[in-house]
């Protein structure tokens, strides 16, 4: 199977604090891989490292095969990687149609094109199906402000999947949901992976989520691998009950 | 101000026909209102072109999030690089478009300092170059006349037709007002204003989106710079001479209170902003001496009650009749606010 991405050796550090340390891995086409790990084992500095957010102190980055390390988070977009962050990020004074079809306009055409075209910049049907996939629908015309948390996270999760990307990259997409809108996110990107084939990374704390959701299971703690499997095989290892899931 | 589109284009006509007859006597056609007077047109003229300029900073400010406290060292630009080159013999057009264009350029220079600083950091930074455009417009004699001046700035033609009586230069200047309402309504209602809202908005998740923050962010200087130097542009023959002083920082710090006031990211808002700044002090003026103060402590009272400016203050009164939608689904299902 091709690799989509490669992490190779990819640290870094803030000052003294090593957030980081020499983490390699691969993610597959079509697969989806979680990210699992106590607070503050390096769970979303290595996402930002990936994602171009941060520059890594060392190691390499590649999609496709190729070395993104250092490109700036839009130019990566336009690659078709896309993200959704650990806290909320919509555009709360816009609405819920006009936050995806600003998630996937700058696929688009040209910019130049982009100001004396269409409005919705031809997104408006695809926004439409999105609303509806992620079964926002009532919603489409409020403010992504006026939302609740459960439906700002599924908003959130729908624009990281309006530009058609081949990888995204989940930071905690389950934090604050109840149980009802999980089940609906998790049957959603369960979905989305079955259709398009698109790959994920998914970093969670929730364990029946992540569980039930991933195919592969990588364990950081302190900046480190220190484990990696099937979610079965994972959630059994001595060493990820002790330094993380606990007896 | 949210309105309702069917009321939106009727509410636009009225207010276009009125801004046309405005300096129309109409006592003939049985109408009693006799037009405004010279003064008074040429108010109203300075008001559109003070609009106009307040509209480049509700695009940086209120649209894109970013800050700008130089926009009158932008109007010097447009005013003198217009009346030298009028004076120069050359044709208003081409002073026009050389006016925005330099405007355009010196704002893309004055972006970069926003790709790395932003709010107080950055309005400090258009502070210091408000500062320096100042200077070059009163150091540099040779080129600007100085504290002196250039005068005799001639009005221009349009189509064999003089525009040096007031009322023509007022129509004309509606016009172009117009054409650049019109410009930047279509720039802000396109891909491009929303990517500028994003920018406002969240530019690190804007980013991860593929939207270029820094080409967007300077994109955003330059125009709205443009618009200061557009401006500046009618300006010089509007005043038909120009020195420093109206292109100094606290002029600078006056297109910012209009678009505060008015209402930033209002599309509204500076033609109210730069209403409240030109006009209103001259309805003030039955008050005599006293027409400043009250028109500081209504300015101070107006930011105490509604910082979001007078157009903030409407939709306000507007809303309760509209309750959010989500909110009232919110609470069926249950969901908490975060």
């Amino acid at each position: 199977m091709t690799a989509v991405l490669e992490v190779r050796d990819v640290a870094k550090s803030f000052g003294g604090v090593h957030a980081v340390q020499g983490v390699s891995f691969d993610v597959h086409e079509g697969e989806i891989l979680g990210i699992i790990g106590p607070n503050g084992s390096g769970k979303s500095t290595l996402f930002n490292c990936i994602l171009g957010q941060l520059t890594p102190t060392r190691g390499e980055v590649r999609i496709d095969g190729k070395s993104v390390t250092g490109l700036r988070p839009s130019e990566l977009n336009r690659l078709g990687i896309s993200r959704t962050f650990q806290l909320l990020q919509v555009f709360p004074q816009l609405t819920v149609r006009e936050n995806l079809i600003l998630a996937g306009q700058e696929h688009q055409g040209s910019r130049l094109g982009r100001l004396f075209g269409a409005r919705d910049a031809g997104l408006g049907a695809a926004a439409d199906r999105m609303i509806d996939f992620f079964r926002l629908g009532h919603l489409a015309r409020e403010n992504a402000g006026g939302l609740s948390y459960g439906q700002q996270k599924l908003l959130d999760a729908a624009m990281a999947f309006m530009a058609g990307p081949r990888l995204v990259l989940l930071d905690e997409p389950a934090g604050g949901v109840n149980l009802t809108m999980l089940a609906n996110l998790k049957e959603r990107l369960q979905a989305i992976n079955s259709e398009t084939r698109a790959t994920f990374v998914v970093i969670e704390h929730n364990m029946e989520f992540v569980m039930s959701l991933c195919s592969r299971i990588i364990v950081l703690a302190e900046g480190r691998i220190i484990a990696e499997g099937a979610p079965d095989a994972v959630r059994r290892d001595p060493l990820v009950i002790e330094a993380y899931l606990g007896h | 101000m949210t309105m309702p589109a069917k009321l939106a284009w009727p509410a636009l006509a009225v207010v276009a026909l009125v801004l046309i007859l405005a300096p129309v006597d109409l006592t003939g056609v049985g109408i009693p209102y006799p037009g405004l007077k010279r003064y008074g047109t040429y108010i109203m003229t300075l008001w559109l072109v003070t609009a106009i300029a307040a509209m480049g900073v509700n695009l940086i400010v209120g649209y894109a999030g970013l800050e700008t406290l130089a926009q009158a060292a932008f109007l010097g630009i447009g005013a003198y690089v217009t009346a030298l080159m009028v004076k120069a013999g050359l044709p208003f057009g081409a002073a026009f478009a050389a006016s925005g264009a330099a405007a355009f350029v010196v704002g893309i220079v004055l972006g970069f300092p926003a790709l790395r600083v932003r709010k107080h950091y950055l309005a400090f930074v258009t502070l210091a170059f408000s500062v320096l455009a100042w200077l070059v417009f009163r150091n540099e004699q040779w080129l600007t006349g100085g504290v002196m001046g250039l005068t005799d700035i001639n009005r221009p033609s349009l189509f064999g037709m003089s525009l040096r009586r007031h009322v023509n230069f007022y129509w004309f200047v509606l016009a172009i007002t117009a054409v650049l309402t019109f410009v930047l309504w279509w720039i802000v209602r396109s891909p491009w204003g929303r990517a500028f809202t994003a920018l406002r908005e969240n530019p690190i998740r804007a980013e991860s989106l593929g939207i270029d923050v820094r080409l967007y962010t300077l994109l955003a200087f330059a125009i709205g710079s443009a618009y200061g130097g557009l401006a500046g542009s009618l300006y010089a023959p509007l005043v038909e001479f120009i020195d420093p002083n109206p292109f100094a920082l606290g002029p600078s710090l006056l297109f910012m209170l209009m678009v505060v006031v008015g209402g930033a990211g209002r599309f509204a808002g500076p033609f109210v902003g730069a209403a409240v700044a030109v006009l209103l002090p001259e309805w003030l003026r039955f008050a005599e001496g006293f027409y400043l103060l009250i028109y500081a402590v209504l300015v101070m009272v107006m930011m105490a009650f509604c910082p979001t400016g007078i157009l903030g203050l409407l939709e306000r009164l507007w809303a309760p009749r509209r309750r959010p939608f989500a909110d009232q689904k919110a609470s069926l299902l249950g969901e908490a606010k975060p």
